[in-house]
């Protein structure tokens, strides 16, 4: 209790301490004069969606840092080979003096982290492999949230649609996610597509879904009645009162798709069903490093590749956590 | 109950049969190449005899009639390819104990350390334990399985100072493989206890629990993990399709004897009665999760109904 009177004494010496200074006596007990403007000039608060996320996403140290890692890694994967002294990740390099291949070799000076079993440059290949996972995470991520978003929202508000996708759904929901991800990578030709395709099959159904749910919710609430009795057309109330609304969840499914999807391709990858081993990705350098584990002075091919996958997999999923949380407007002031 | 019962089972078996359908159909679209160890050097005429001698002339709805017809009288069919002309049923007999049981041990396993976690992260919310707890599940959820199984096989192998073959004789050779096998399952009844009961903890009841001066630790116990604890059932499908998904990895990364390495196998090697025969056993355990999860949910809170309608509840 007196910790509130000692908050409410404040208060009020802060309120009597402002009107002084900013209005002598002369013209606190004087008339006030009439001003259009003044009058015109209503309760507007300068809140902003975006600024707000901003905001509150800020204040999460965590995550910014994680965020600043991830972007310098993404944007190293792509100034790397441009750097002065890297070697092709393609290249079997040959010692100059037999002729043979540099095969598992200590890191060096020219080979920053060694070479793999056939020689070629680890450093090189990890970033090369970074890339690739990394492109088929986003690109999963990204394809699901398309098909899940147009999709979720026909099923939300197209009644005829619903039986049909509902037990679509049911159906999907209950095969298991590895066997059509092994059935459909053995049946196409291995590449990244494949692997993208075979990602892409199923994860759009648990998003579409989500999104309908969303949608059957607000779909008559009061504004969105408002606006459609005011004439307004339905992809307008769909993309000016509902997808703003579901932005929070949309983002935090695509960042946790993207761990997801690269531990799949590590998955399908280590069955040996995953790309060819001439595209490296981090399936395959884990997948090449698990051969030599055995022997512990060849264990580094393994453990940088899985340093990078942990840094990277964690990092987008507490992004994404962060995220959903800042974007949350309930969590606002 | 009995009507939502039985309308539940029927779409149960409607799953399976779409699921085995898709895998049949799936199946019969694989490279001719692959039902051949010498493609090249077969003869036309070999290569026919061949395809006809697996049944893969025929027009694909006689098929697939003729898979349904054997299966309704509980034939399998042989096995093309893995070990030829061995009934499917008799490969797969020893092999089911052993899954079942790496596979039972894990959710046991699961339950003894992630229900514990939860409730510990939970009682101490927003102080070190919580935050350590965090940061496991984070890892285990981000983090690939294949990662984290394959850094617990290297060093545990060498702290257990076992062989890298498995052998199923020695206890200590389960350690391993059923500990893997349960950390997804761990983190994510952990994640779950510990949200639910967080919940709890805020409702009118504890409150008036706290008032009455009932202790902490029966608070914690009597009151709120068991309320908490009820929507933890809607999880037990996914804790059968991560053991299930796991035994893929866990049996083939540990060459265990089980069904799940052996589905890879299979479809490497094209042998497509026994890839049916696994995937039906597969789809089986996680509908029969999915129909568990919802009959114990209405079991065990009578405030749950899903056979009629009454009122708002």
């Amino acid at each position: 209790m007196a910790l509130y009177r000692k908050k409410a004494e404040k208060l009020q010496d802060s309120i009597n301490e402002s009107i002084l200074k900013r209005m002598p006596d002369s013209e606190a007990f004087s008339f006030a004069g009439f001003d259009e403007q003044e009058v015109e000039r209503s309760g507007y608060s300068n809140y902003s969606y975006w600024r707000s996320t901003l905001h509150m996403f800020l204040k999460n140290k965590v995550a910014v840092f994680l965020t600043l890692i991830v972007f310098l890694i993404l944007l190293f994967t792509f100034i790397q080979p441009y750097l002065p002294n890297q070697i092709d990740p393609f290249l079997v390099n040959n010692d100059p003096k037999t002729g043979l291949p540099f095969r598992n070799v200590k890191p060096n000076d020219v080979f920053w982290l060694g070479t793999n079993s056939i020689g070629q440059d680890l450093w090189a290949n990890l970033w090369s492999g970074t890339r690739t996972s990394l492109f088929i995470g986003i690109s999963v991520a990204c394809i699901e949230a398309f098909v899940g978003i147009v999709v979720g929202v026909l099923w939300g508000y197209v009644r005829k649609l619903d039986f049909l996708l509902t037990e679509l759904y049911n159906v999907m929901d209950n095969i298991p996610t590895t066997i059509v991800l092994i059935l459909v990578s053995y049946i196409l030709k291995p590449g990244i597509y494949t692997i993208i395709l075979a990602l892409c099959l199923q994860g759009w159904i648990g998003m579409a879904l989500f999104i309908r749910n969303q949608i059957i919710i607000i779909r008559d609430r009061e504004y969105n009645l408002a606006s459609r009795c005011l004439g307004t057309r339905t992809y307008k109330i769909i993309q000016k009162n509902l997808i703003p609304y579901l932005i929070s969840v949309i983002m935090l499914r695509m960042a946790l798709t993207i761990p997801a999807a690269i531990g799949s391709e590590v998955f399908i990858t280590y069955i040996g069903l995953g790309l060819p081993a001439t595209i490296p990705s981090l399936g395959n350098l884990i997948n090449v490093g698990r051969q030599l584990m055995m022997s512990p002075d060849l264990r580094y091919q393994l453990i940088y590749p899985t340093i990078i996958l942990s840094i990277v997999t964690v990092s987008f999923y507490v992004i994404g956590n962060a995220f959903s949380d800042a974007a949350d407007p309930k969590n606002h002031i | 109950m009995l009507k939502y019962i039985s309308k539940r089972l029927l779409r149960s078996f409607l799953t399976l049969f779409i699921i085995m359908s898709i895998t049949f159909i799936l199946m019969r679209q694989m490279p001719i190449e692959g039902y051949f160890q010498n493609y090249d050097k077969l003869s036309e005429a070999q290569i026919q005899n061949g395809i006809r001698m697996l049944g893969l002339d025929k027009p694909m709805p006689v098929q697939l009639f003729n898979f349904y017809k054997n299966l309704l009288k509980g034939d399998l069919g042989m096995s093309l390819r893995y070990r030829n002309n061995v009934p499917v049923t008799e490969i797969l007999a020893p092999k089911i104990p052993v899954s079942v049981r790496l596979g039972v041990m894990a959710i046991l396993l699961a339950l003894i350390l992630g229900l514990p976690l939860g409730t510990l992260m939970a009682r101490y919310k927003g102080k070190l334990p919580d935050h350590l707890g965090t940061a496991f599940i984070v890892f285990i959820q981000a983090v690939p399985a294949a990662v984290y199984y394959l850094f617990l096989q290297l060093y545990g192998t060498e702290l257990l100072g076992l062989g890298l073959l498995f052998d199923p004789d020695k206890w200590t050779a389960w350690i391993l493989p059923v500990f893997s096998m349960s950390l997804g399952n761990i983190a994510y009844y952990a994640m779950w206890l510990r949200r639910f009961m967080v919940d709890q903890s805020t409702k009118d009841y504890v409150q008036l629990a706290k008032i009455k001066g009932v202790s902490g630790s029966k608070l914690m116990f009597r009151h709120i993990f068991r309320n908490a604890f009820v929507p933890m059932v809607q999880y037990l499908p996914a804790t059968f399709l991560n053991t299930v998904i796991g035994s893929i990895y866990i049996e083939s990364l540990y060459s265990i004897p089980g069904m799940g390495g052996l589905l890879v196998d299979v479809i490497k090697k094209q042998d497509n009665t026994m890839v049916q025969g696994i995937v039906l056993l597969f789809a089986t355990v996680g509908v029969i999760g999915l129909v568990l999860g919802d009959l114990l949910m209405v079991v065990l809170d009578p405030r749950i109904s899903f056979g009629a309608k009454r009122g708002n509840r």
